[in-house]
């Protein structure tokens, strides 16, 4: 046997034996995820423990080093990790800003005390992070960004306003993208922050979106003064002063990557495919076809694309582990990832009728089918819109001239 | 099993490269269109193509093969794609070497599979009766007498037909047109004179043939696979066919997004390079996008055709299910972005879009195989 059949059958029986029934519903919703943060409150007693089970392993962040509270594994054995958890449908036990944006960023430019202190706290779900990029005149074109940050000494004066920040009013930190230099060509003077959300001169305020619900801010900095430090070669700031372009480039690749690496259509339907869950809601015709010819052709298109998708991850993922990389591409998962994603809850919708338009007299539930399409019309939206993805596509993949 | 080349995988692209950009490049496969061969193919390339293992890249080391296997197979088929390569590669060397090697007794392999390997014999599988891809729908009668059959029906579309020495035909030993149970596959020579073969020229200039069987004798010995029991074997055979044909679409689809791109980058109007502009762009980047997930899918069904031959169906039905959706775009795209010139028989582009319309006619399109998908998955 080698190492990784060695590794692979560990964590089978680990999985097996640590991570509670419960906690086996198929893949993770942004409704039933842990989110971790000092306002948290787990779900249920089975939630918690497989949250400490998975921590005291080094599995809420199986790649990050040890030290840092992550479990040190390699690419590929977080690989088989993540098929044996997905082979028993078992959640993740923690996700997060922090692990998929953030940490990323930290462990390619921290020093080894910002690590110690933020990465650590991630991993433990002791805080839980947002981002703070976008501003109302700085969107698409985010290095137009405006957010000021002034020299004070031994701190830090930030004033300005940043829009669509996620989970802001229940976030305890935000890494901020803000200008330090105004002079200088656009994508030089910005400087990568982090910032305690209990500081004096933040407030958020709730934007609804066509759901009803709101899961993102309006973020108001008033003469927020943010330490230097933290502590002994613990800057508030991550990287050099005036370059964090440089961070938040690398950190939104890693946000392209998550975005782009969930597996579109699952959970769609739970466990069972949109075909299947067709047929029983709309019945088969007498050749055993789906009795709607239309409908049937755009969910088998949709499947078939969904598999070739999750073929690309992985193929994807194989390239880059044998060294060349994923780079650019990273934003063809993106852009079809969002996609699909839409698809699979139009599709939904569409299968089932008017019964899944139809809601109560409270409104859009949380969570339910509806709120679910509403809110995936983001997904094209976020992380970079399907159009920046194709002009990065262009630019940085076929290399094509600009105008 | 990670999803990419190992490095002897590799090691035959490269060799396949090498070989087709100096032995066959698509100016080649121009000379054989203009000069209208009888064989519809080089024999003198086939005859190198079998001295570098190319023939027998399936079949096993003891019967003379290379024993590459359908990954093996798949990077050569997506080089010929690239160069729009003439050659009995796919009936011989993918249907005919899986039809024996997977379904033969040992008496048919070691008569034949060494002789596939040699470039020596030529097949062709006559499976479809009609203009529309029909597997489950087989006429052709095998009429059972004395100790053998007698066959008779037609078949259309039989790629290299007009040349094969032999013949796999999926004849109706019991059931109904229509029926899955009661189809068996005969290995029959070419050459007997109760067959008649018509070349019938296509619009990709490939070969095939309508074939005509009037009253051949043939006895249990000739049934290659079980008796009523072919439709798996013919599934098998096709599914080999589905993923080998798919590699190839892609290396077409890759090909004429490279000249594409290319010419992006080098063709002016307004004062500037048209591949500046953004309503060109984002058709591009998503066309890459799709060759891609085309990628992916091909390669998958054929490293599963590797692994579990017999439960790769459903990867193949995905590759060819992709690979008819988006060798489409690409040529479709790739003649639309030429502008003027992408429509003019001098420029290669218009050879691949008519190439890649009759292979993704070949054992079904995109929509036969989503409809194939989706009955699978119940619905
Ligand atoms: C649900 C949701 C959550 C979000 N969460 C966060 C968060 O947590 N933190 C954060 O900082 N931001 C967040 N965002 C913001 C998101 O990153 C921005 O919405 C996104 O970058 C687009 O910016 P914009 O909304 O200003 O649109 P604009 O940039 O104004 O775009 C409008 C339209 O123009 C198109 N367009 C713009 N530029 C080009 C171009 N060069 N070529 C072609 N077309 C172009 C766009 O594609 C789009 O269709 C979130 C957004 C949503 C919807
Ligand atoms: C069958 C046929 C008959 C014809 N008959 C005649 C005739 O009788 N008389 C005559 O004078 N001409 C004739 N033409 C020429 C025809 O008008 C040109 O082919 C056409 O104007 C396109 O020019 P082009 O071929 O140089 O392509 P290009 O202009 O080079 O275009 C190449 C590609 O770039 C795209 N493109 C170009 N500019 C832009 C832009 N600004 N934004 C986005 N995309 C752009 C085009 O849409 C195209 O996809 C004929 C052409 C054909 C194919």
């Amino acid at each position: 046997m080698s190492d990784l059949d060695k590794f692979r059958a560990e964590v089978r029986t680990w999985l097996d034996e640590n991570c509670p029934e419960e906690m086996r519903d198929g893949d993770i919703t942004p409704e039933n995820q842990c989110w971790g943060g000092r306002q948290w409150e787990f779900q249920s007693e089975a939630q918690k423990i497989w949250f400490e089970r998975a921590l005291a392993q080094g599995y809420t962040v199986p790649t990050w080093p040890k030290e840092y509270g992550g479990a040190g594994l390699s690419a590929e054995e977080a690989k088989i990790l993540d098929e044996e958890r997905q082979a028993i449908n078992a959640r993740k036990p923690l996700s997060n800003f922090g692990i998929s944006m953030l940490g990323p960023a930290l462990l390619a430019y921290g020093t080894h005390e910002q690590k110690a202190q933020h990465l650590t706290a991630i991993a433990r779900g002791e805080i839980r992070w947002c981002q703070g990029y976008s501003e109302p005149g700085a969107g698409s074109d985010l290095a137009s960004l405006k957010a000021k940050c002034e020299d004070k000494g031994d701190h830090w004066l930030i004033n300005g306003q940043k829009i669509w920040t996620s989970n802001a009013d229940i976030s305890d930190w935000i890494f901020c993208l803000v200008r330090t230099d105004f002079e200088a060509p656009k994508h030089q003077g910005i400087t990568f922050i982090l910032i305690d959300m209990a500081s004096e001169g933040i407030s958020v305020k709730p934007i609804v979106l066509i759901s009803g619900h709101s899961p993102f801010c309006e973020t108001f900095f008033d003469d927020v003064k943010v330490p230097k430090s933290y502590g002994d070669n613990n800057p508030s700031v991550v990287g050099e002063i005036n370059r964090g372009w440089d961070v938040a480039k690398n950190l939104l690749v890693h946000e392209r990557g998550m975005l782009g690496t969930m597996s579109p259509l699952r959970g769609t339907t739970g466990p069972e495919s949109l075909g299947k869950f067709a047929a029983e809601k709309i019945g088969l015709d007498a050749t055993g076809r789906l009795d709607d010819p239309a409908l049937r052709q755009r969910i088998a298109q949709a499947e078939l694309d969904n598999w070739a998708y999750d073929l690309t991850v992985a193929r994807m993922t194989d390239e880059a582990n044998a060294g060349n990389g994923l780079g650019a591409k990273s934003s063809m998962l993106k852009y079809v990832a969002s996609e699909l994603t839409k698809c699979g809850t139009e599709l939904r919708m569409d299968i089932e009728g008017t019964t899944a338009a139809t809601i109560g007299e409270d409104g859009i539930e949380y969570g339910s089918l509806a709120n679910n399409w509403l809110y995936n019309r983001a997904y094209s939206i976020l992380g970079g819109t399907t159009e920046v993805q194709f002009n990065i596509i262009s630019k940085r993949v076929l290399d094509l001239p600009s105008q | 099993m990670p999803l990419i080349l190992n490095e002897e995988q590799e090691m035959l692209q490269d060799a396949a490269k090498g070989f087709l950009a100096e032995k066959a490049p698509v100016s080649a496969f121009r000379t054989v269109r203009d000069n209208k061969p009888a064989d519809g193919f080089c024999r003198q390339l086939w005859t190198e193509m079998a001295q570098m293992g190319w023939a027998g890249i399936i079949v096993d080391e003891t019967h003379g093969g290379s024993g590459f296997g359908y990954v093996g197979a798949g990077v050569l088929a997506e080089e010929m794609g690239r160069n729009l390569t003439a050659s009995p590669f796919f009936s011989t060397s993918v249907l005919g070497a899986t039809a024996i090697q997977k379904y033969g007794t040992e008496k048919q392999k070691d008569e034949n599979l060494a002789a596939i390997s040699g470039g020596e014999t030529l097949f062709a599988l006559a499976v479809d009766e009609g203009p529309r891809h029909k597997p489950d729908h087989i006429a052709f009668s095998a009429e059972p007498a004395g100790n053998g059959f007698i066959l008779s029906g037609t078949k259309t579309f039989v790629a290299d037909g007009h040349v094969a020495d032999k013949l796999i035909i999926a004849a109706r030993t019991s059931g109904d047109e229509g029926d899955t149970a009661g189809i068996t596959l005969f290995l029959v020579d070419a050459n007997a004179p109760e067959i008649t073969r018509v070349h019938t020229p296509m619009v990709d200039s490939r070969n095939a043939a309508d074939i005509a069987v009037e009253g051949l004798e043939v006895t249990g010995d000739d049934i290659l696979g079980e008796l009523d029991g072919g439709y798996a074997a013919l599934e098998g055979i096709l599914s080999a066919g589905r993923a080998v044909l798919s590699a190839e679409m892609s290396g077409s689809a890759q090909q004429v997004f490279d000249v594409t791109t290319d010419y992006l980058k080098e063709r002016e109007q307004f004062g500037q390079k048209i591949g500046s502009f953004q309503g060109l762009q984002h058709r591009a980047a998503q066309l890459a996008t799709e060759i891609e997930m085309m990628k992916s899918a091909v390669l998958k069904s054929l490293k599963d055709l590797d692994q579990d031959f017999d439960n790769a169906g459903m990867t193949c039905c995905l590759a060819k299910a992709k690979t008819g959706q988006v060798a489409q775009l690409a040529t479709k795209e790739a003649i639309q972005m030429h502008g003027g010139i992408g429509v003019t028989d001098e420029y290669d582009v218009g050879l691949y879009f008519k190439r890649v319309h009759v292979a993704q006619q070949m054992f079904g399109d995109a929509g036969f195989h989503s409809d194939r998908w989706a009955r699978n998955s119940g619905y």
